[in-house]
């Protein structure tokens, strides 16, 4: 293995392989100065680049080099350097940028989130809600596309889109027939098929789970509850496909299971990629081994009225110096 | 002996006569309380037929609110079963077919939503939450029931009444 490259975000130095792109070499210190991404994606070759939701400052280029970058970088596209230093959340130039990219990509959303599927569990509201304005600046009639149908098990709203292509490199990637894609160009692309083709793939249905928004959601789910009322838990079976080792989450709502879902990581992407079986048809606890709850961070509204830990009230927590005193003047008074 | 203070009073106990020992002063001494109230103002209203006035911020019983089209507002986003501390509002949506346009406001809308109005503490904490402004408690006092079920609230309660056109 080559040498490994030191680099500094935010003051945190690690020690990566070259050719990792400062995103990744990020994620690998894990924490708030990850930056957001809403197109890249670790398990699909090709991706990022689009959305710039992931720019950082890179002020220092390398040991070599050490004049800072001239823009403000796209992270998942840049490789590191070694001795380069970058700034995320330390740099005000940085998240201003941010928040300015997250006002460009909401400018045609519809924000109908009380409608949407996503809603609850959307990297768009999520990055929207950190670094968004209360209100938009945009005055004018917002992009619209007309309704097409893309078949019996997934839901398309083209309005929703931010043109991540994810969903088109895991169909090129994931499955080996892809049907939908881009049409036509800037303003006007929409993802599509052609001449209304029906998307019928065994693994077509990751492209819900990759979907950073609510442009692709599960047709079997849609409008059946909001995502913060039901229950994650993860589960697995023996799926025939070769491809699927079957691990998936099961939404629970009551008794039932309203949705099945790839497995998601901290960073939001998918652990492995299921199949159509997995995902559509099997809808009853008796087909599933359960195995435990799906950990769900605090922040996220899935896990409002959850406790997993028992976090008490800084009142009754423990207070170590209050603690040590007391004994002390125990002993003062009992010494005699 | 003289007291110290001078404060002291000696009540003269003279024996009751004969009216006194019948109760009769005091008895119309009540009596004209009693009649003085006839002529005042009476300091209750007759509550079912009679109302009281609100105060602005009063918050009553919730109501669904239409749109100036008189389509329903809510889309049953769930977010006031969410934010409700007493778990009192639970709701199913469903998708709104091409012909019941002019009846709801967006293509999802809630096909049943209910107020549990035992459960419910009127904290107004729904109608702060909704993002459609289609839940406000704006009603009356909830009035009294018999059973429990009686208590459970659905859109055949909640939902205002479409405005009439002339």
């Amino acid at each position: 293995m080559a040498d490994l490259m030191k680099v500094t975000i935010d003051g945190i130095t690690v020690e990566v392989a070259p050719g990792t792109s400062i995103l990744n070499a990020a994620r690998q210190i894990g924490g708030d100065i990850v930056p957001p991404a809403m197109c890249y994606y670790s398990k699909l070759e090709g991706s990022g680049g689009k959305c710039r939701t992931c720019i950082v400052k890179v002020s220092k280029g390398s040991e070599k080099d050490p004049r800072p970058m001239p823009k403000l970088v796209a992270s998942c596209r840049t490789t590191v350097m070694d001795g380069m230093e970058v700034q995320n959340i330390t740099s005000p130039e940085v998240l201003e940028a941010r928040s300015g990219v997250v006002e460009m990509l909401l400018i045609n959303h519809p924000l109908d989130c009380p409608v949407c599927d996503q809603a609850g569990e959307c990297d768009l509201q999520n990055l929207g809600y950190e670094h968004g304005l209360q209100k938009t600046r945009y005055e004018f009639e917002r992009r619209t596309f007309d309704r097409i149908d893309i078949g019996d098990k997934i839901q398309l709203h083209m309005n929703r889109c931010i043109l991540c292509y994810r969903c088109v490199f895991t169909a090129d990637q994931i499955t080996n027939k892809r049907v939908h894609g881009i049409l036509n160009r800037g303003d006007h692309s929409e993802i599509s098929t052609y001449i209304q083709t029906a998307v019928d793939n065994d693994f077509s249905g990751n492209v819900i789970d990759v979907c950073p928004v609510g442009a692709l959601t599960d047709k079997t789910f849609r409008f059946k509850n909001r995502v913060w009322f039901t229950k994650p838990v993860d589960a697995h079976r023996n799926c025939d496909h070769e491809k699927c080792n079957g691990q998936v989450t099961l939404w629970y709502k009551g008794a039932d299971v309203l949705r099945v879902t790839a497995r998601k990581d901290q960073f939001g992407e998918v652990e492995s990629f299921i199949c159509n079986t997995c995902r559509f048809e099997k809808k009853a606890t008796s087909d599933w081994n359960i195995e435990q709850p799906t950990h769900i961070p605090d922040t996220s509204v899935i896990a409002s009225n959850h406790y997993e830990t028992f976090k008490p009230l800084p009142v009754i927590m423990e207070n170590l110096a209050l603690q040590k005193a007391n004994q002390v003047e125990l002993e003062k008074t009992s010494k005699f | 002996m003289e007291s110290l203070s001078n404060k002291k009073k000696v009540l003269e106990q003279k024996p009751l006569n004969l009216a006194e020992r019948m109760y009769l002063p005091a008895i119309l001494k009540g009596l004209g309380t009693t009649m003085g109230h006839f002529f005042k103002k009476s300091s209750t209203i007759k509550y079912p037929e009679v109302e009281r006035e609100f105060s602005i911020n009063w918050r009553g019983m919730h109501s669904l609110k239409r749109d100036e089209e008189g389509r329903e507002r809510c889309t049953a986003c769930g977010l006031c079963a969410l934010s409700c501390p007493a778990e009192a509002i639970t709701m199913i949506a469903a998708e709104r077919k091409p012909e019941e346009k002019d009846l709801y406001r967006e293509e999802k809308y809630a096909a049943t939503y209910e107020i549990n109005m035992l459960r419910c503490i009127f904290c107004g904490l729904c109608e702060e939450a909704c993002p459609k402004e289609a839940i406000y408690l704006d009603g009356p006092i909830v009035p009294s029931d018999y059973l429990r079920k009686d208590f459970i609230y659905g859109k055949d309660k909640l939902v205002e009444a479409p405005l009439e056109v002339k």
